[in-house]
């Protein structure tokens, strides 16, 4: 059974095909790593799973539910697809507990106390228990994006999407995001990740999907895939980012 | 012929300065509600909406308020619809005020970065949930110092409300030189009142300036 399933996918920005016919089904617990060259489509992908960018054919599910880019409808998938961005996006007028128990208060209509305490927990999750009344501009940025973790598992997604979320980061602070996400990954978390880390998609990763083009290129178990590529393609890939 | 004493001159100016800044109030409080609306419509992304409001603001910037004062007074009154030397200076600064609030909103919500929006999006909210607690709140911090400035004009704009009756400072400045012929003298107090109002809420706008731009 597939929790999210791409059928013949095609996206255009206006005469540019972005994404041209995608197929893909990703399991509940699956960890797929989404790779390829800037500009091969990787963020879009990840984007038209929930709804942030329309596409023009084909389908898209989440969950049996079909996605589409109509507000309702992209609010009614936020229920099950969480989504973690490059630049945190994290509210920077609210408190780190404030930006974690917001949606789960007025989207959820939880009250006040019960989403403080999944608040804390979540916090505490992503090794931030501390940071409950500091505000965003205080944190560092491996912690804001712990932080944006915190804040998408606090509305109990089926699945998270992560779009190129160590990329903003200080070498130094990728590994405590990482470590996050193997962590989530243990636990049984669907996780889609376009990325750069490929030592994270070859350990952790279950599945790499290389992009090329617009298309799907080649995909496969994360650890033969990287190690035997099939196509050019991408050896050349591994060989400019390894 | 009745003498007026500087006082007496200074008495009957400060008394029509009320009316003054009681226009400016009003049409400040009724153009930014309208402003508001008109900022909400605009977010909606809706085109013709989106359309309505560009044309509101390019037709009420476009033409002078003098302009807007008359139509609002001579213009509804001819079509049939009395209305008082009051009610139109209120509807006409009302109109101008708004369409420039909009204008200078605008400018405020567009510095907020879209990652804003997405992220609310994608964790459920809906438009009038992402307005209300992540857009309005940042977007005011930023709106403030220029709103304030803004309102500087609207108190300068109130003296066109002359033209058409409205006894307000610069009527009763009028009024006063038909009795006393001392144009010089009168119309120094008169520009020195409105200075008195004016300047506070440039000092304002620019504390309000400092204050939240050195914070971000």
């Amino acid at each position: 059974m597939s929790l999210v399933k791409l059928d013949q996918v095609h996206k255009y920005y206006g005469d540019f095909h972005v994404l041209k016919g995608i197929d893909l089904n990703i399991k509940a617990g699956e960890v797929v790593s989404i790779i390829g060259r800037s500009g091969s489509g990787k963020s879009t992908l990840l984007r038209c799973i929930n709804g942030l960018e329309e596409y023009q054919q084909g389908g898209i599910s989440v969950d049996d539910k079909e996605v589409t880019s109509e507000d309702i409808q992209v609010r009614r998938l936020a229920l099950s697809v969480g989504m973690i961005f490059q630049n945190f996006n994290l509210f920077p007028h609210l408190t780190v507990g404030e930006n974690i128990m917001l949606a789960p208060t007025i989207v959820l209509k939880k009250s006040k106390s019960d989403a403080g305490t999944i608040a804390k927990a979540m916090l505490e999750k992503v090794g931030l228990g501390d940071k409950f009344d500091s505000y965003p501009e205080k944190l560092s940025g491996g912690q804001q994006q712990r932080v944006a973790i915190a804040r998408a598992l606090a509305m109990n997604p089926k699945v998270l999407l992560c779009d190129e979320i160590t990329s903003a980061l200080d070498p130094e602070l990728v590994g405590d995001v990482l470590k996050v996400l193997e962590q989530l990954a243990a636990e049984g978390m669907t996780l889609v990740l376009v990325t750069h880390e490929m030592n994270f998609a070859r350990d952790v990763g279950n599945r790499v999907v290389f992009m090329h083009q617009g298309k799907v290129w080649e995909q496969g178990d994360s650890k033969t895939l990287l190690s035997e590529p099939k196509t050019e393609e991408l050896k050349q890939f591994i060989g400019a980012v390894l | 012929m009745i003498d007026f004493s500087n006082w007496d001159i200074v008495r009957n100016l400060l008394f029509a300065t009320q009316w003054t800044v009681l226009l400016s109030l009003a049409a400040f409080v009724c153009g930014s509600s309208v402003a508001l609306c008109l900022s909400a419509i605009r977010l909606t992304r809706n085109p013709v909406m989106v359309r309505f409001v560009k044309v509101y603001i390019e037709l009420f910037q476009g033409t002078p308020l003098l302009m807007q004062m008359f139509l609002c007074f001579f213009g509804l009154s001819m079509m049939g619809y009395e209305i008082s030397a009051w009610g139109a200076a209120i509807l006409s600064l009302t109109l101008f005020t708004s369409a420039f609030l909009v204008e200078i909103w605008r400018g405020c919500i567009d510095t907020l970065p879209k990652g804003q929006w997405e992220a609310s999006r994608v964790l459920g909210m809906n438009f009038l949930q992402t307005l209300r607690f992540i857009i309005l709140p940042q977007a005011m911090r930023v709106a403030f110092a220029p709103t304030v400035g803004f309102s500087v004009q609207v108190v300068k704009g109130t003296a066109l409300a002359s033209v058409i009756g409205f006894v307000e400072l610069t009527k009763a400045g009028t009024m006063l030189n038909n009795a006393t012929f001392e144009p010089f003298k009168v119309f120094i107090f008169v520009a020195l009142i409105y200075f008195a109002l004016c300047y506070p809420l440039s000092l304002f706008s620019q504390f309000l300036e400092k204050k939240y731009h050195v914070a971000r």
